[in-house]
């Protein structure tokens, strides 16, 4: 439990270029929500398996449901494979995936410092056209099932970082 | 050690029951890390005669979307002339295919009919 980043005192640099929206950004919950996961790793295929069945590790041993469990791991799956495929799509580079409990559901906050999303927002596609036999799509679906399962999508820069953030909300 | 499932392809086991091929699924995920193997160990077991194509995943517990992407592919893979049907989907697999209006597009079985359950 080391003190993370938030200590004021020692941060006398001032750097104007970075936004700070730190405290009282968190609606919904007052205090300070303890995270069930935060973890930095690097993005690939291969890494975002075992950084989800992890993840699935620690949110069922707090007592997820079956249905929160498996909306949190494909919305994480979606979100940490754009991020490998489109983000870094040339190398590899730093992921972090905090996630925490709130009352009306789990907090994610998922960062990279690969390429920006288009146009700096949240991609709002539409459901590619299904027509067989002609129009049958084997992508475009990722962005379409993060929105069917979250609240509160927010992007935005902070730094050299592109910080997605987004909640999902209890199944029940 | 620490050998992924990845690294060995895909685990599938086939089985000719009636006219129909069953194609089932050994693995638990079909997701972004096998979705290619995964399309081509299908391709490859889907030479063996039979249509049906029916693609067991009733032990597949995790499919986002590259891994339904593969599923679409394998589909047009085997052309016109022969269709692929799917069997046993596990509630998180159901979900993808519901988003995504994708259930509308394939057969789905609730199981396999007990005769056409691959044996190994």
């Amino acid at each position: 439990m080391s003190g993370r980043a938030v200590s004021m005192s020692d941060s006398s640099v001032g750097a104007p270029s970075r936004p700070r929206t730190a405290a009282g950004h968190d609606r919904g919950d007052a205090g300070n929500p303890r995270p069930l996961f935060d973890r930095g790793f690097l993005a690939a295929d291969k890494t975002t398996r075992a950084v989800l069945a992890d993840l699935v590790a620690d949110l069922s041993r707090a007592g997820l449901t079956p249905d929160d469990l498996s909306n949190a791991e494909l919305v994480l799956a979606e979100v940490l494979n754009n991020i490998a495929e489109h983000a870094y799509s040339k190398a590899p580079g730093p992921v972090e995936l905090r996630v925490e409990l709130q009352r009306a559901g789990l907090g994610c906050t998922i960062s990279d410092q690969g390429r920006s999303l288009p146009a700096g927002v949240v991609p709002d596609p539409e459901l590619p056209l299904i027509a067989p036999p002609d129009h049958l799509p084997e992508g475009g679906f990722g962005w379409h099932i993060i929105r069917c399962l979250t609240t509160d999508l927010r992007y935005a820069k902070d730094g050299d970082w592109n910080r997605l953030s987004l909640r999902i909300p209890w199944a029940d | 050690m620490n050998k992924t499932i990845a690294e060995d392809g895909v685990d599938i086991a086939t089985s000719r029951v009636g006219q129909a091929l069953v194609v089932t699924v050994m693995d638990s995920r079909i997701d972004a890390a096998v979705a290619i193997e995964f399309k081509e160990a299908v391709r490859t077991e889907a030479e063996s005669p039979g249509n049906p194509v029916i693609l067991d995943l009733s032990n597949v517990t995790f499919l986002d979307s590259s891994g339904l992407g593969a599923v679409v592919a394998v589909m047009k893979l085997l052309g016109a002339e022969r269709r692929l049907e799917l069997s046993g989907l596990t509630p998180p697999v159901a979900k993808v295919f519901r988003l995504t209006r994708m259930d509308s597009v394939f057969t789905i079985h609730s199981e396999l009919p007990g005769a056409l359950r691959a044996t190994g």
